[in-house]
């Protein structure tokens, strides 16, 4: 089980990249899809890789995401 | 269309919400600006220093860093341009319980309300400056101001800066500040812990937040983007603790110097009053208490 897990509000996302590029174990990738105001949000791809560091969370402009560790 | 977007569960509550007007975001600032990562610390930095958050006031200027006042769920104050400063001062003197935050931009902070920040510095007044620089005046469209380093284009000098930039550390250390730090929007982390020391130190302090403007100055200056900028960031960046603010100038393409510079102990604006007074007048001078009105 991963030891945490991110959560991503996709209609705040304005698609920056900050929380891909900074992800320590690379769990997120910019996703084709698009938010409604045309913005790539992130998706996360290796959720097993997740250690609820929040880093993503601190360097997110945009409120968007966060990181949280799992109960254990 | 062909990957499907997940949004958060429902039972999960980002650790910033508490400290940001909700129903206000998503907010005015470009993608790829650093303002809100530096509003996402000082969350962090409100929530790791469990203050009692009816005793912080935020007060802010005008500009694009002006606009925090009214993402932050506190006491927020949007005054007018560069008065940022006096009008937290008279906020703190009028009620000294309370912590007073200054949250605003390099144009505000240091052009126009310049005069006012090395007064305050002098005074030793009990505030938290937190200066968002991104070197530009962002929103009038991106002319020089006071920090835009030497040889940069600008709507006002399409030929290159050649003026003099301040450097805000070194302005603020000789000013008088009792605390002194700089990092860039890369940094979160010291940032947000820097920002969390501040809120328990007392006296003038001051952070410095050298941040990304992709509208305006990266794009002007053919330095990419946000996430360019971020990693030219992490690139020339070098952290000395302790650094003489002297050797922390800026330029366009060189090294930036961050860190806690300074961290000293001067007497706060209260003491020296109090002292100056009881010397003067004696018993005559009764020392004013912290007035707390009992409504609220």
């Amino acid at each position: 089980m991963a030891k945490g897990f991110v959560a991503i509000t996709v209609e705040r996302c304005k698609g920056c990249g900050f929380c891909v590029e900074f992800c320590p174990t690379k769990v997120l990738t910019l996703s084709s899809a698009f938010n409604s105001k045309g913005y790539h949000p992130p998706q996360v791809v290796a959720a097993d890789k997740c250690s609820g560091c929040d880093l993503c969370g601190m360097y997110c402009p945009d409120f968007a995401i966060f990181g949280a560790r799992n109960a254990r | 269309m062909s990957e499907c977007l997940v949004d958060i569960p429902a039972d999960a509550i980002n650790p910033v919400e508490p400290y940001l007007r909700s129903e206000r975001i998503p907010h005015i600032w470009c993608p790829g600006c650093g303002i809100g990562t530096t509003v996402n610390c000082f969350a962090r930095a409100l929530d790791e220093s469990k203050l009692d958050l009816n005793k912080v006031a935020i007060v802010s200027g005008i500009g694009c860093t002006g606009r925090v006042a009214g993402y932050a769920a506190l006491d927020s104050f949007h005054t007018t341009h560069g008065r940022a400063i006096p009008f937290a001062t008279g906020l703190k003197l009028a009620n000294p319980e309370l912590q007073v935050v200054v949250y605003s931009g390099d144009g505000d902070l240091f052009a126009i309300g310049g005069n006012h920040f090395i007064h305050a510095a002098r005074r030793n007044m009990d505030l938290k400056v937190i200066c968002v620089n991104n070197l530009t005046y962002a929103m009038t469209g991106g002319q020089t101001g006071p920090a835009t380093p030497d040889h940069v284009i600008s709507t006002t000098s399409p030929y290159g800066v050649f003026e003099p930039a301040f450097n805000l550390v070194q302005l603020a250390e000789a000013a008088g500040a009792a605390y002194v730090a700089r990092w860039t929007t890369f940094h979160v982390k010291q940032l947000a812990r820097s920002m969390e020391e501040v809120m328990k130190k007392r006296g003038f302090c001051f952070i410095e937040i050298i941040s990304p403007c992709p509208t305006l100055y990266q794009r002007r200056n053919k330095m990419g983007d946000g996430l360019d900028t971020m990693k030219f960031y992490k690139q020339v960046s070098k952290i000395r603790n302790g650094a003489p603010t002297s050797e922390c100038g800026l330029t366009k393409s060189g090294e930036i110097v961050v860190g806690k510079f300074v961290d000293r102990d001067r007497p706060g604006y209260f003491e020296m009053l109090n002292a100056q007074m009881t010397e003067t007048l004696g018993d005559r001078y009764v020392i004013p208490e912290a007035s707390s009105c009992g409504d609220c």
